[in-house]
């Protein structure tokens, strides 16, 4: 059933492979770093867009999110390179890959950020403003410090999400892992064992993040201890 | 005793929530200097008009002074307008509150939660705040816990706290929401000594208890609300032994047979 | 041309696609639902070698991407001999994934329950199975209903990765009509709102039941 002469020469060509996905490995590290922390930047201004007083900014970040959140990523990354191009701004595509996944990510953290936000007692607040803080201060000084930690596991599981789908570059041809991959098999048709490589390194680098985050929300629960 | 402008001037306050009211009227004054006790059953809306008097509940309907300004709201011409967030915070300032529940920060140490208002929103310099939380600390009794956190200290030890962090700001009034109901029987003394060193320091009072020795002991006047409206005002004497409304008496009997 | 002439021109084309995009996130909802209580019972079986495979299919379909899995399904397996179309492949890939979310989603649904009721029924000499099927059950089937319901939509909007085996969804159509009519642009943001057209709905939906299941 398996062909054992195809097997040996693919063992033969392990090293190369794992060469080869490993550059990718590292575009999918970077390409990730880069969106999330686009994700956190702009889902923090939506958050604090949804909790504002105004009307007009809580109905922009409302539709911005529906919007973002009812359409498939692959098709907002198309939208996109596809708007920049008719734009007249011609981006790298792995750019275009960091604002999409950023953009779309911003949707998925507001929520994250909003919902930590409002697990924060009313009377923290309301004790921040009878010592004569604004809302403003209150939040800054008061409530998004205690936020924050709160929000670090709906963070680390978004990483983690953003980790996966950056996959889907591949299809603008950013040579991040999936693409890697993909290029190897047509090129030397070691169909079985170049993806399981490529599950494989997903899996490490997704159980590497889960751990990490982990172990930062316990250090952070330390630090507080003392 | 001379009748100088009252510190706080509360005129026809109404509150509503949704359809529940709360509030139904309530006219009062509190001069400068005066312990004022609000005494009532639960749904009185004692809380309610103690919250309303620094803006944490918006009135439906009437006036609140403070040191003559307006709380809350601005004249502009004849018309009302909601007061600017930065304006309230001012006058919030100079209202002081202790909360049931305490409310202390938990992200920060027990020095500083008390330095927080004096260095952020009074701008003080960082050694003037830490002067004058430590003097704090002393007064009630927690010198020994200044770098502890909140969540390491007894609810009287942290109701303490609360009052040091509020004194830090050099209220003028002081406000008191049930300030011992949330702690355990035997930590309740240790609040209320700290309650009464501040009234005999001088220090306007509103306080909102179900502790009725404390408040016979400690007010200029008492308050007995019931279902919205102020029943009965007038010296603790009057309202816990002498009243001649039916309604206060039921209540001081009721509460005396605990 | 503008948005109008486009959509004349090409919605029976769209309309057919998203047809068969509805039928592959069914299929793999039906797939992942049926697969996922499979799972879920191995995972709170009482054979630790039955947990941990379950365990283990759990850590590798949410440890990996949803297009790799795809990929293994539609072009792996052929070497031991099965060949799925692109489509079957992609249901059964997005099945096999979204199984394992909802296995997780039905452990947590039955630990939700309240352990009390459990042993309420118990005292009044409920037998195990009835408890489960009448006490349990109807609990966990509310806590559920609102996550399996976001499971949905995923799934819905996870077809578009199938576009990337060649399977024939919207976004497959999308990228054939694009080199018809060379406005790639337009056409994909047709597609978008055709997606948001059939999550939006649903995501309504899953909010109402949030909302009531807090009650």
């Amino acid at each position: 059933m398996f062909d054992t002469s195809a097997l040996h020469k693919g063992i033969e060509l392990l090293p190369y492979f794992l060469n080869v996905l490993g550059m990718g490995a590292l575009t999918t590290l970077g390409l990730t770093a880069a969106a999330f922390v686009v994700a956190v930047l702009l889902g923090f201004c939506l958050a604090l867009m949804r909790l504002s007083r105004s009307r007009a900014l809580r109905l922009i970040a409302s539709v911005y999110l529906e919007i973002l959140r009812n359409v498939p990523i692959l098709t907002q990354l198309f939208i996109l390179y596809f708007g920049l191009t008719y734009v007249g701004i011609t981006l790298p595509a792995i750019g275009a890959a960091i604002i999409g996944f950023g953009l779309n990510g911003a949707a998925i953290l507001s929520e994250v950020f909003r919902a930590s936000i409002r697990t924060i007692d009313r009377g923290q607040s309301e004790a921040a403003f009878s010592i004569g803080m604004t809302r403003a201060l209150a939040l800054r000084l008061v409530v998004l410090p205690q936020a924050f930690k709160v929000a670090i596991p709906g963070m680390a599981n978004f990483a983690i999400g953003l980790l996966k789908d950056t996959s889907l570059a591949s299809a603008a041809a950013v040579p991040e892992l999936t693409f890697k991959a993909r290029m190897l098999v047509s090129e030397t048709y070691q169909t079985n064992l170049i993806y399981f490589l490529l599950a494989v390194i997903y899996l490490a680098l997704s159980l590497t993040l889960s751990y990490w985050a982990a172990r930062t929300e316990r250090r952070l629960k330390v630090v507080k201890e003392n | 005793m001379a009748e100088s402008t009252p510190l706080v001037r509360i005129e026809g306050l109404y509150k509503c929530f949704g359809n529940l009211e709360v509030l139904k009227g309530i006219d009062l004054n509190v001069q400068q200097g005066q312990k004022i006790s609000l005494i009532g059953p639960s749904g009185s809306g004692k809380t309610t008009l103690l919250r309303c008097v620094n803006y944490l509940e918006e009135p439906t309907r009437g006036d609140i002074y403070i040191d003559d300004e307006l709380i809350g709201q601005r004249l502009v011409g004849t018309r009302k307008v909601p007061m600017g967030d930065k304006q309230l915070a001012r006058m919030r300032a100079g209202i002081g509150m202790v909360f049931q529940r305490f409310n202390l920060f938990p992200h920060l140490s027990v020095l500083e939660n008390i330095i927080l208002g004096p260095l952020k929103v009074q701008y003080r310099e960082r050694a003037e705040a830490v002067a004058l939380a430590e003097d704090l600390l002393d007064k009630v009794g927690m010198s020994a816990k200044r770098d502890a956190f909140p969540e390491q200290l007894s609810g009287g030890q942290q109701q303490r706290i609360a009052i040091a962090r509020a004194l830090a700001m050099r209220p003028k009034l002081m406000l008191f929401d049930e300030a011992t109901s949330a702690l355990d029987p035997e930590l309740v003394g240790e609040v209320l000594g700290v309650m009464r060193k501040l009234a005999e320091e001088g220090m306007t009072m509103i306080i909102v208890t179900h502790e009725m020795s404390f408040a016979e002991s400690v007010s200029d006047q008492v308050i007995f609300m019931a279902d919205g409206n102020i029943v009965e005002q007038g010296p603790p004497r009057q309202i816990f032994r002498d009243s001649q409304v039916e309604r206060t008496r039921s209540f001081i009997r009721a509460v005396q047979e605990h | 041309m503008g948005y109008e002439q486009l959509w004349q021109a090409t919605h029976v084309e769209f309309l057919a696609a998203a047809w068969a995009t509805l039928q592959l996130a069914f299929g793999a909802l039906v797939i992942g639902l049926i697969v996922g209580l499979l799972v879920a019972l191995a995972r709170l079986s009482s054979s630790p070698t039955l947990r941990r495979l379950a365990l283990g299919y759990i850590e590798l379909f949410r440890g990996t991407p949803a297009l790799v899995q795809l990929f293994i399904v539609y072009f792996s397996l052929t070497e031991i001999g099965v060949q799925f179309s692109s489509f079957q492949a992609a249901m059964i890939g997005l099945g096999l994934n979204a199984a394992a979310y909802l296995a997780e989603i039905y452990r947590a649904g039955l630990e939700a329950v309240p352990k009390g009721q459990v042993e309420a029924a118990k005292a009044i000499g409920m037998p195990r199975l009835k408890v489960l099927r009448w006490v349990v059950l109807p609990q966990a089937l509310r806590i559920v209903l609102a996550p399996v319901g976001n499971v949905a939509i995923s799934l819905l909007k996870d077809t578009s990765v199938a576009s990337l085996i060649a399977a024939p969804d919207l976004m497959l159509r999308a990228q054939d009509l694009s080199a018809v009519y060379f406005m790639p642009l337009e056409i994909y943001i047709l597609v978008g709102a055709m997606y948001f057209a059939l999550c939006y709905p649903l995501s309504l939906g899953v909010r109402l039941l949030e909302q009531r299941s807090r009650h």
